[in-house]
C-alpha cells in the first residue's frame, strides 16, 4: 500500500480542495487495512461522490505521523474536514456506523 | 538489550531512587515490565518519571515516557518540582515523551481493529533515543477510551510481550482496584514485579508507603516502607530492625560536661551509642543535649539537632543564657538545627526527613529533642517500630545519638513512660527535680551505661552563664546535701578547714 496521497479518479481538477478530506491510517497492507480502504471508497462513492479526497498514511512508512493525529488503533479514519475532526476506528465494515461517525447525513443533506 | 547475567540470578536495573534499590536488592527486573499500583495521588507518576530520569542521567539508559493522562508539558512541570529538567533531557535526546490522548467521545468504533498504532508510536519513540527503559502512565486510560475490551486485553498482552522481546525495562502504572490488585486486572499480564504505593491519612496526618507485593525470582523486603516525595525526588526509608549487627566501637565521646564524664568512667559515652536523656519538664534535658552538640562542634565534628519543641532561634537564644553558643557553630557550618512541629507530618515522614538530613550532612552526633512527642498518640501501634528504625538507622550511620524524652516527675514506673525505647538505649541519664528545704535542685543520675563502670550517685547539677556543672556530692551526717544546704555547709567548712571530710566520690 502506498504511503502517499491517493487521488481519487473522480476528483475535479481544480485548485480548491474538496469539501470532504479524509485520512486513513493503516499499518501495512493487512486484511483490516485493505478492507477498510475498500469499504471507505465504496461509501464515499455512494454518498460523497466528487466531493471527497482520501489520503492513506501507512504508519510503517511514516511512524512519526501517528502522534500528530493521536493514532492508537489501526485502521483509523480521520475526518480532517469538515471540522471538527472526527475519528472512526476499525475496518469500517458497518456502513451505517461510519456514516454516523462521519456525520455524513447531517452535513451532506 | 542483552539479557545479562542470566545464570547468576535476575539482572536488575537500578531505579536510582534512594531506598527502593535497597528494598529490591538492586532495582527492578531488567528487561521486564514492573507494575506500580496505587490510588490517585499516591506518587505513581513520580516514581515512573524518576525511574526514567535517573536511568537517562545516571545509568546511561535513555528512556521513553508514554503518558495517557497528562500532557508532556504537565509532566515536565510536575517533575520539575523534584528537581528534574525533563525538557533538557528531551533536547539531549536522552528521553522521549509521547502523550497519548484517548477520548471516547471523539472515537467511533466499527469493525475490527488493533492497537498497532500504539506499538508504532512506542517503537518510534524507543528508536529515536535508543531507549532501554519505558514508562507507561497510566495504561488504563485505554479502558475508558475504547469500548472493545476483548481487543484491548489481547493487545495489552501483546504489548507486554513485545516490551519483553525488545528487552525494555518497563514501569507500568495502574489504579488500584477494589477486589483485584488493579482496576482492570493488569497484574494478569505483568507478573514479574509489582510495587504498591499507598497514601494514608490517619488522624489528619498523611503518610506515603511503598510495598513490594511480589518480585519473581528475587529476594525483596516485604514490609511497608514509608516514602517521601521530596525536593530531590522520591526517598524510600528502607531501614528495618531485622538485623542486629552494628559494630561496637570502643572510642569514647566526651560529653563536654566534666562531672558527667567522670560519672561515665571518666571518658564519656561510647562513640555511635544511643543515649537517652529523660526527665520531667524543666530538668534541663534540652540544655544538656545542646551542650553535647556544642562539645562535638568544639572537637571539630559535625552535629545535627532536630528540635521539635523550640525553633532554631529560640534554642540558640536559650542556650546562650547558659553559656552554650550554638550560633557560632551554625555559622561555621558544623552545626545544623532542624525545627518543625511534630504534628506537621506523620512520624514516619519525620523519620524520612531525618534520614535525608543525616545522609546529607553526615554528622557525628545527632540530637533528637524530644522523641517523646514525635507523635500525638502515645498509643500509636507504629510508634515503637518506627523509633526502633530511627535508632537503628542512626547507629548504622555511625552517629552518636542523643534522644531526650519527657517523663512525669512522679518517679514511679519510669520504664513505662519511656515508650519502650529505653531497652534499645546504650546509656540512659535520668534528670530529676529534688525538692527539699523549700527549694528545688536539679539532679542527674546514670541509670545505665552499657559496657562501662559508671557512677551510681545522684548528682546535683547547676546551670550558670558559664555552662553546666555537676556539683560535688556533699555528704554530711550520712546525707547528701543539695542546693542551699550544701552551699551553706560548704562555706562553713571553708571557714573551718578540716572539720568535715567531703564525701567525694569518683
Amino acid at each position: 500500500m502506498k504511503g502517499r496521497v491517493v487521488s481519487e479518479p473522480e476528483q475535479p481538477a481544480q485548485a480548491q480542495r474538496p469539501e470532504w478530506q479524509l485520512r486513513l491510517y493503516v499499518a501495512g497492507a493487512t486484511a483490516k487495512s485493505v478492507a477498510a480502504l475498500a469499504n471507505l471508497r465504496r461509501l464515499c462513492e455512494t454518498h460523497l461522490a466528487g466531493r471527497y479526497e482520501i489520503e492513506v498514511i501507512d504508519l510503517l512508512v511514516n511512524p512519526k505521523l501517528a502522534a500528530g493525529d493521536q493514532i492508537l488503533a489501526v485502521p483509523t479514519l480521520v475526518r480532517k474536514f469538515p471540522e471538527p475532526i472526527r475519528k472512526i476506528i476499525g475496518d469500517l465494515s458497518n456502513e451505517e456506523r461510519v456514516l454516523v461517525g462521519l456525520d455524513v447525513k447531517a452535513v451532506a443533506r | 538489550m542483552t539479557k545479562e547475567a542470566n545464570g547468576a540470578g535476575l539482572a536488575k536495573a537500578p531505579t536510582g531512587i534512594d531506598g527502593l534499590d535497597e528494598i529490591t536488592a538492586g532495582g527492578l527486573p531488567r528487561g521486564r515490565p514492573t507494575l506500580v499500583i496505587g490510588g490517585p495521588g499516591c506518587g505513581k507518576t513520580m516514581l515512573a518519571a524518576e525511574f526514567i530520569v535517573q536511568g537517562a542521567t545516571r545509568f546511561g539508559e535513555p528512556g521513553v515516557f508514554m503518558m495517557f493522562e497528562e500532557t508532556a508539558d504537565e509532566l515536565a512541570a510536575n517533575v520539575r518540582s523534584l528537581g528534574f529538567d525533563l525538557d533538557e533531557l528531551v533536547r539531549k535526546n536522552l528521553v522521549a515523551l509521547d502523550h497519548v490522548h484517548v477520548e471516547r467521545s471523539e472515537i467511533e468504533e466499527t469493525g475490527q481493529y488493533d492497537l498497532e498504532g500504539l506499538f508504532i508510536r512506542l517503537a518510534h519513540a524507543i528508536d529515536s533515543v535508543g531507549a532501554k527503559r519505558v514508562a507507561l502512565d497510566t495504561l488504563e486510560a485505554l479502558f475508558s477510551g475504547l469500548s472493545d475490551h476483548a481487543v484491548l486485553r489481547a493487545e495489552l498482552r501483546r504489548l507486554f510481550r513485545w516490551l519483553k522481546d525488545r528487552g525494555m525495562t518497563a514501569v507500568i502504572t495502574a489504579e488500584r482496584g477494589a477486589e483485584t490488585l488493579t482496576r482492570f486486572g493488569l497484574e494478569e499480564y505483568v507478573a514479574d514485579c509489582v510495587l504498591c504505593l499507598d497514601h494514608r491519612v490517619q488522624d489528619q496526618v498523611s503518610t506515603r508507603r511503598l510495598r513490594v507485593v511480589k518480585y519473581r525470582g528475587s529476594l525483596h523486603g516485604t514490609n511497608e516502607y514509608p516514602f517521601l516525595i521530596g525536593p530531590r525526588g522520591i526517598l524510600v526509608l528502607p531501614i528495618t530492625s531485622l538485623r542486629l549487627d552494628h559494630d561496637a566501637p570502643t572510642g569514647r565521646v566526651p560529653t563536654g560536661i566534666a562531672g558527667l564524664d567522670e560519672m561515665l568512667d571518666g571518658k564519656g559515652f561510647y562513640r555511635d551509642s544511643s543515649v537517652l536523656l529523660s526527665g520531667a519538664p524543666g530538668t534541663g534535658k534540652s540544655s544538656i543535649a545542646a551542650r553535647l552538640a556544642e562539645a562535638a562542634c568544639q572537637r571539630g565534628e559535625r552535629a545535627l539537632i532536630f528540635s521539635y519543641e523550640e525553633s532554631a532561634g529560640q534554642l540558640v537564644r536559650n542556650m546562650r543564657s547558659i553559656g552554650t553558643d550554638l550560633e557560632r557553630w551554625t555559622k561555621q557550618g558544623l552545626l545544623r538545627i532542624y525545627s518543625s512541629r511534630p504534628t506537621l507530618q506523620g512520624l514516619e515522614q519525620h523519620l524520612v526527613l531525618m534520614y535525608e538530613a543525616v545522609r546529607e550532612f553526615q554528622p557525628s552526633l545527632v540530637v533528637v529533642d524530644p522523641i517523646s512527642n514525635l507523635t500525638l498518640h502515645a498509643d500509636d501501634a507504629g510508634l515503637k517500630p518506627t523509633l526502633m528504625r530511627l535508632i537503628d538507622f542512626l547507629k548504622q550511620s555511625h552517629v552518636t545519638a542523643v534522644y531526650t524524652s519527657l517523663v512525669s516527675d512522679a518517679g514511679e514506673a519510669i520504664a513505662d513512660t519511656e515508650i519502650g525505647v529505653s531497652s534499645l538505649m546504650d546509656a540512659w541519664l535520668l534528670l530529676s527535680n529534688l525538692q527539699a528545704n523549700g527549694e528545688r535542685t536539679r539532679a542527674l543520675q546514670v541509670i545505665k551505661a552499657r559496657g562501662m563502670p559508671h557512677s551510681n550517685q545522684v548528682r546535683e547539677f547547676v546551670f550558670s552563664e558559664r555552662g553546666i556543672d555537676l556539683v560535688d556530692v556533699y555528704v554530711e551526717g550520712g546525707r547528701a546535701l543539695t542546693g542551699r544546704a550544701r552551699a551553706g555547709a560548704q562555706s562553713a567548712r571553708a571557714a573551718a578547714p578540716g572539720a568535715l571530710g567531703a564525701g567525694r566520690n569518683r
